[in-house]
């Protein structure tokens, strides 16, 4: 069945309209990111608890809610490339996986940075940083499957049945905070409920997250583009766009 | 202490804030570099198999 979807889901076209998008995306990130900081170490004012120090909760906070994002979202495109052997599918999996590990990365690198003037230590093992330490590994796991398999597609199945698995794991992070007593607070901004800090503190915090989800937008076109003409360097198209 | 100094002092916690972002800022621009210049080496890479197939 050919649907308008179907044709904007072929490689060659998502290929072409990904350029088109990525310097819209791209401001938009350099716009949002320069207000949410500039909101966040300037507009609000200081923690009544942890005075400036919790001024990292713009970096850290974004960074983990992106880890789990990209994470559900590199494992439904595992299950559609799996299910439906969509090729832009496999694609934006591969795309997402190292953005992903990165930005696990920082949320556990900042976090580190500020729990050493806050709680004295720069790591325990408590269930939230440990769950998250887990994410970092599944990232790694599907990383390294997509690059042990020179075939690209029998390694995205591989790598997309890790994905799936680890799904587990990101309830486990969302709710570590309040199934166990961890050192690290619980929520601040929850699904139910009003959030629990001031709207002067809060809406840089949005204003930042919408950065990055911008950014990994950004980023990931980017990527998926270099993925495809990788996997499609053989085809006419890519060879009828190079450069003379 | 000037507004200035103020701002880049940050309470006392101006290693843990500004490390923080510092280290945000280089890995977000750091993963826009990478895939930009893996793009230009990789059509240049390709330009050059074709022409070297046409001779």
């Amino acid at each position: 069945m050919r649907t308008p979807f179907n044709h904007l889901a072929a490689p060659m076209h998502f290929y072409r309209w990904g350029a088109r998008l990525v310097p819209w995306l791209g401001a938009c990130t350099v716009v949002l990111l320069a207000l949410g900081w500039w909101g966040g170490l300037v507009l609000a004012p200081p923690d009544y608890q942890q005075g400036d120090g919790f001024r990292i909760i713009y970096v850290h906070v974004p960074s983990a809610w992106m880890s789990l994002f990209v994470y559900v979202v590199m494992a439904g495109a595992g299950a559609v490339a799996l299910i439906w052997r969509v090729k832009l599918a496999e694609v934006l999996m591969a795309a997402s996986a190292p953005l992903g590990a990165w930005f696990t990365f920082l949320a556990l690198a900042t976090g580190s940075i500020w729990g050493k003037p806050m709680w004295g230590t720069y790591w325990v093992w408590d269930a939230r940083l440990t769950s998250e330490l887990i994410l970092l590994f599944l990232y790694l796991g599907v990383i390294a499957l997509l690059a042990a398999n020179e075939d690209r597609r029998r390694a995205s199945r591989a790598a997309a049945v890790l994905a799936l698995v680890g799904v587990v794991n990101v309830p486990i992070i969302h709710f570590s905070v309040q199934w166990w007593s961890t050192l690290h607070q619980g929520p601040s901004v929850g699904s139910f409920g009003a959030p629990s800090i001031h709207s002067s503190m809060l809406v840089p915090l949005l204003v930042s997250a919408l950065a990055f989800k911008c950014y990994y937008l950004t980023v990931l076109i980017m990527r998926a583009r270099c993925e495809i003409v990788e996997r499609e360097r053989n085809s006419a198209w890519v060879r009828e766009m190079l450069p003379r | 202490m000037s507004d200035m100094a103020r701002f880049f002092d940050m309470g006392g916690y101006a290693l843990y804030v500004w490390s923080a972002y510092g280290l945000v800022a280089v890995v977000l621009a750091a993963n826009v570099a990478g895939p930009w210049f893996r793009q230009r080496r990789l059509l240049r890479r390709l330009a050059e198999r074709d022409s070297a197939e046409e001779r």
